[in-house]
C-alpha cells in the first residue's frame, strides 16, 4: 500500500496556476526527489500536504485517512514532518529546546499536572531529554545543545531543523531545499545522512532540491514539476534523459 | 419613516466626519502597515487651532462668516498636516525597521502625550472649551419632523468635495502614484527610486490634514471641545476603516457612513447610552467574521 | 533537595516570608504607604498575568483591565450582594470563593476572547482586544444593578497584605512551573514561528486560548483585590488607560522575562506615588505625571524597545555569580 497519496491536487492564487492536477503516490520507504525549475509549485505541494494552504482542488491521503481540511498541527501528528526553505527554528528557544518542541504530543500531560508537576511529570521530561540528546547526538549537535538557534550557523540550523522534525516521530519526512547553502563537503555529508535516515528511522523521505548532484545520487525516484505541472516521473537515470524535462530546464535559462 | 430619514440624514453627517477621519488611518495604514493610534488627537488638536483662530482678537474680528470658515479649515488642515508630519519625523521614522508593535505602543505613547499634556492648565487646560459659532447655523428643509441645517449640508458637501479632491490627487498626480506604489510595496518602491520618505511625510500630512478639516466639522456640530474629546471619534473611525478594510481608501469612506449611521440609528431605535457600544460590537463583528473587511483583500503568507 | 520539588520549597519560602514580611508591614506602615505596597502587589500579579499573554505567547492584549473588571465586578457583586459582610475564618474562606469566582468568571471572558485571537495576528489582536475591553466597560456603565457609571460602593476591605502577596506567589510557582513544561514550550513555540510550531504538532489554538486562559483568570483575581481593597469599583477604573499600563510593565520589563516584568510593575506603580510631591521649576510632578509618561513611552520605544532588562536572564546571573557551569535544562535528577 501507498504512503501519500496526491490526487488532481491544485491550487490557484486568484489567477495563477501555482500547481495543476499533481497525482503522484510515494511508497513507504522511498527516497523520492521533487525537482523543477523555480517557480515550479514545488514548495506549494508541500505547503499543500501540511495543510498550510488548502488545496483548491483535489485529494491528499496518507496511510489511508483524508488530510484535506485537517489542520498542520493535525496532519504533523499523522506522522508528516518537514523543514522550510528559509529555515524555521524557533530563533530564542536552545537547541535542545527546538527538539523539545517537537515532542510535546508525546508527553501526554495536562495542564495540571505541568503546574503540579508530580513525579510522573518528571519522569515524562527525563524519557524525553534522554531521546534528544540521543538524537542529538547522532546528529553531531550535542555541543551545540545548549545554544540559542539564532546564533548557529547556517548548515548546523538545516541539521537541528531536521533533528526537530524527526522529534515529532514522522512516518514521512519533507525536505525543503537541504542543501541550499552547502559547500560540496556538507553536501556530501547531508547526503549520506539523507540515506542514514531513512535506513535508521525506516521511514519514506520527500525532498526538493536544486543540487541536481544531491538528487541524482541519493533519490530512487524523482518527479519532475514545471508550471505546476507534472512533466515527468521516473528514475533518475529516465528522468535525466527526458526530453520534457531538458526543455523545461534549458527553455528557462536558469 | 421620517423618524428613518432623520436618522438616516442624522448618521450620513456624522459617518462624513469619521469618514475623512477614517481616510488618514487607513492611508497611512496603506503605506505603513501600522495603526496610527494619535490620529485621533491630531484631530482633537484641530478643533484647538480652529478655537484658538476664532477667539483670537482677529477671529473675533472677522466673526462668523463664510470667509472666516475658509480660514479656519484651511488652518486647521495645515497645522494638523504639519503636526503629523513631525510625529512622523520624530517618533515613528526611527522605528522604521522594528517591529510593528514597537511603533503600535509608540503611537499610544504619542496619543497620550498629546492628550495629557493638553490638559495642562497652561496648554488647553481639562476644562472643556466651547467652540465659536464659524458660520450661522439654518434650517435648510423643515416638513413635518424632518429637519435638515445647513451644518448637516455643509459637512456632507465639504466631506464629499475632500474625498474627490483626494481621489484626483491619488489618481492623477505623480506623488499620488508614488503613495499607490508604496502601498502595494513600499521596499520596491523605494528600489524604483521613489523616494519613499516624502510618500511617507506628504502621506501623513494629507492625512492629518483631513483630520483637521473633519475636526472643525465636528467642532461646529459638537461645540463643546476638550483633550480628551478625539479619543471617541478616534477609535469610531479607526473602526469605519477597518469595517471598510484597513488600507482601502474608499472602504474608508463607505465604512464612516455606516458607523455613523449605525451610531445614530442605535441612538434612535434603540438606547443613546448603548451608541459607542454597537460601534465595538461591529468591530469584533467584522475582525471576527471578515477581519480584512468590507472590501479589503486578505493576503496569504508566504512560507 | 531535588529538582523536581524546588518549585514547592520556593512556594513555602515565599509564604513564609509574606507572612514574615506582614507583621512589620502592618505594624510599620500608615495606611498611605500600605495603600501603595498593596497597589504594587495588584500591578505585579496585573503584570505578571498578561506577561503570559503577551510575553511567553506573543499574543498582543490591550484588553487586560476588561478582564480585571469582570473579575472586579463579579467579586464585589457577590460579596456585597449575596454573602454580606462577615467576620473570622467564614470571612477569609467566603473571600477565597468570590476571588476564585472572579478569576473564573473573567477566565470564561478569555476564553471567549481568545477564540477570535486564533484568526488574529498583531494590530488586529490588539484592536480586537482593546474593542473588548472598551465594551466590557460600556456594558458595565449600563448595567444599573451594578451600579451603571458610579459602580459598586461599600465592599468590604477584605483584601490584605497576605492575601496579595501570597496570590502573587501562588502566580509565580504556577508560571514558573507551567513554562518548564510542554505548555510553557508551546507558548515559546507559538510566539516564535507559529508555521514552525504547527509543522512539529504544536496545536498553536490550544496555547493561544490556554495563555488567555490563565491570563484572565489572574487579572479576574486582581480585580478581585482591587474591588476588596478600594472598597469602590467604578466602570472608568479599569479603562484603555489601564489596559496600556499593564502593557507597558510587561513591555518595561522585557517581555517574557517573569521577574524583569515584576520589578517594572513595582517601579510604575510606585515611581508616581513616590515623585507625586516632587517640585521642578515650581511646576508639581503629579501635574507632569502623564505627560513624562508618555514621553517616557515613545523614548523607551526608540532606545531600548527589549525593556529595562531585557535579554537579562535571572537564572544565568545567579548561575554565574555561583561560578557554576551552565548545566543542561532537565537531564538532572
Amino acid at each position: 500500500m501507498s504512503l501519500l497519496n496526491l490526487k488532481n491536487l491544485t491550487m490557484r492564487f486568484g489567477g495563477l496556476t501555482a500547481v495543476d492536477a499533481v497525482t503522484e503516490t510515494i511508497e513507504p520507504l522511498l527516497l523520492m526527489g521533487l525537482i523543477g525549475p523555480n517557480g515550479a509549485g514545488k514548495t506549494t505541494v508541500f505547503n499543500m500536504i501540511t495543510g498550510v494552504y488548502l488545496p483548491t482542488e483535489g485529494q491528499i491521503s496518507f496511510d489511508g485517512q483524508n488530510l484535506v481540511g485537517q489542520k498542520p498541527h493535525e496532519i504533523a501528528g499523522t506522522g508528516i514532518a518537514r523543514t522550510f526553505q528559509n529555515i524555521r527554528l524557533f530563533p530564542s528557544l536552545s537547541v535542545f529546546d527546538n527538539v523539545r518542541v517537537g515532542f510535546n504530543n508525546a508527553l501526554s500531560i495536562g495542564i495540571l499536572g505541568s503546574i503540579l508537576q508530580p513525579r510522573s511529570f518528571w519522569r515524562g521530561e527525563k524519557e524525553i531529554a534522554e531521546k534528544i540528546d540521543h538524537l542529538l547526538e547522532m546528529f553531531g549537535l550535542l555541543d551545540q545543545r545548549n545554544e540559542l538557534a539564532k546564533n548557529l550557523s547556517y548548515g548546523d540550523q538545516r541539521r537541528v531543523e531536521i533533528v526537530r522534525a524527526m522529534a515529532t516521530d514522522p512516518k514521512l519526512l519533507l525536505l525543503d531545499e537541504p542543501a541550499a547553502g552547502m559547500n560540496p563537503t556538507e553536501k556530501q555529508k547531508l547526503m549520506s545522512l539523507i540515506r542514514y535516515l531513512r535506513d535508521e528511522f525506516q521511514i519514506a523521505i520527500l525532498l526538493i532540491e536544486h543540487d541536481m548532484h544531491v538528487v541524482m545520487g541519493i533519490c530512487e525516484r524523482i518527479t519532475v514539476l514545471d508550471h505546476g505541472a507534472k512533466i515527468a516521473s521516473g528514475t533518475p537515470e529516465e528522468v535525466k534523459n527526458n526530453p520534457e524535462v531538458v526543455k523545461a530546464y534549458l527553455g528557462h535559462s536558469e | 419613516m421620517e423618524e428613518f430619514l432623520q436618522q438616516l440624514i442624522n448618521g450620513l453627517s456624522l459617518g462624513a466626519i469619521y469618514a475623512l477621519i477614517a481616510l488618514g488611518y487607513t492611508m497611512i495604514y496603506g503605506v505603513l502597515r501600522f495603526i496610527n493610534f494619535a490620529h485621533g488627537d491630531v484631530f482633537m488638536i484641530g478643533t484647538y487651532i480652529g478655537f484658538f483662530i476664532l477667539t483670537s482678537s482677529f477671529g473675533q474680528a472677522l466673526g462668523p462668516g463664510f470667509g472666516t470658515a475658509v480660514i479656519v479649515f484651511l488652518a486647521a488642515m495645515l497645522g494638523c498636516g504639519l503636526l503629523g508630519v513631525t510625529i512622523e519625523f520624530l517618533a515613528y521614522r526611527p522605528l522604521r525597521t522594528r517591529p510593528k508593535l514597537t511603533v503600535l505602543i509608540t503611537a499610544i505613547g504619542v496619543s497620550f502625550f498629546l492628550e495629557y499634556t493638553g490638559q495642562l492648565s497652561f496648554v488647553f487646560g481639562a476644562d472643556p472649551r466651547t467652540f465659536p459659532t464659524v458660520v450661522e447655523k439654518t434650517m435648510v428643509v423643515q416638513s413635518g419632523s424632518l429637519v435638515i441645517d445647513s451644518y448637516q449640508i455643509i459637512i456632507f458637501v465639504v466631506a464629499i468635495v475632500l474625498m474627490l479632491g483626494l481621489r484626483m490627487l491619488i489618481m492623477k498626480t505623480r506623488i499620488g502614484t508614488a503613495l499607490r506604489a508604496s502601498s502595494m510595496n513600499l521596499n520596491a518602491a523605494s528600489l524604483m527610486g521613489i523616494n519613499t520618505n516624502a510618500v511617507i511625510s506628504f502621506t501623513f500630512f494629507v492625512g492629518s490634514a483631513l483630520a483637521g478639516a473633519g475636526a472643525i466639522l465636528y467642532a461646529m456640530s459638537y461645540p463643546k471641545i476638550n483633550p480628551l474629546m478625539g479619543i471617541l471619534p478616534g477609535l469610531k473611525a479607526f473602526i469605519a476603516a477597518v469595517l471598510g478594510g484597513i488600507g482601502n481608501i474608499s472602504g474608508a469612506a463607505v465604512g464612516g457612513f455606516i458607523i455613523g449611521s449605525a451610531e445614530t440609528m442605535t441612538a434612535g431605535y434603540i438606547s443613546p447610552t448603548l451608541r459607542d457600544a454597537i460601534v465595538f460590537a461591529i468591530l469584533i463583528f467584522i475582525l471576527i467574521v471578515k477581519p480584512s473587511g468590507l472590501f479589503g483583500q486578505g493576503g496569504t503568507e508566504k512560507v | 533537595m531535588s529538582r523536581k520539588h524546588r518549585s514547592y520549597l520556593y512556594l513555602l519560602i515565599g509564604f513564609a516570608a509574606i507572612i514574615g514580611l506582614s507583621f512589620p508591614f502592618e505594624a510599620g506602615l500608615n495606611s498611605y504607604d500600605m495603600r501603595i505596597v498593596i497597589n504594587v502587589g495588584i500591578s505585579m500579579i496585573l503584570a505578571a498575568s498578561l506577561n503570559l499573554i503577551n510575553g511567553f505567547t506573543g499574543q498582543f492584549s490591550l484588553g487586560h483591565a476588561g478582564f480585571m473588571a469582570i473579575g472586579a465586578y463579579t467579586a464585589s457583586a457577590l460579596t456585597t450582594m449575596v454573602f454580606g459582610t462577615t467576620e473570622g475564618t467564614t470571612q477569609e474562606l467566603l473571600f477565597l470563593v468570590v476571588l476564585i469566582a472572579g478569576g473564573v468568571s473573567a477566565a470564561i471572558a478569555g476564553l471567549l476572547i481568545g477564540i477570535p485571537s486564533l484568526r488574529l495576528k498583531g494590530d488586529y489582536l490588539a484592536i480586537v482586544t482593546l474593542g473588548f475591553g472598551e465594551i466590557i466597560r460600556v456594558v458595565l456603565q449600563n448595567i444599573e444593578p451594578l451600579g451603571g457609571s458610579l459602580g459598586i460602593s461599600g465592599i468590604p476591605r477584605y483584601t490584605t497584605f497576605i492575601w496579595t502577596f501570597g496570590i502573587l506567589a501562588v502566580l509565580i510557582f504556577v508560571t514558573e512551573n507551567l513554562m518548564r513544561s510542554t505548555y510553557g514550550r508551546g507558548f515559546l513555540a507559538t510566539r516564535d514561528d507559529e508555521i514552525a510550531a504547527e509543522s512539529v504538532g504544536v496545536n498553536t489554538t490550544k496555547y493561544k486560548v490556554t495563555a488567555f486562559v490563565v491570563g484572565a483568570f489572574f487579572a479576574g483575581i486582581a480585580g478581585g483585590l482591587y474591588g476588596h481593597y478600594n472598597s469602590l469599583i467604578r466602570p472608568l477604573d479599569f479603562g484603555f488607560l489601564k489596559s496600556v499600563e499593564i502593557v507597558v510593565m510587561v513591555i518595561l520589563g522585557g517581555m517574557g522575562s517573569t521577574w524583569g516584568v515584576l520589578l517594572a510593575a513595582a517601579l510604575l506603580t510606585y515611581l508616581p506615588e513616590a515623585l507625586r510631591e516632587v517640585e521642578l521649576f515650581g511646576i508639581k510632578f503629579r501635574d507632569f505625571r502623564m505627560t513624562i509618561y508618555a514621553l517616557s513611552l515613545i523614548l523607551l520605544m526608540i532606545f531600548r524597545p527589549q525593556g529595562l532588562l531585557g535579554d537579562f536572564n535571572a537564572e544565568e546571573f545567579i548561575r554565574k555569580i555561583r561560578g557554576k557551569p551552565k548545566k543542561p535544562a532537565t537531564t538532572e535528577t
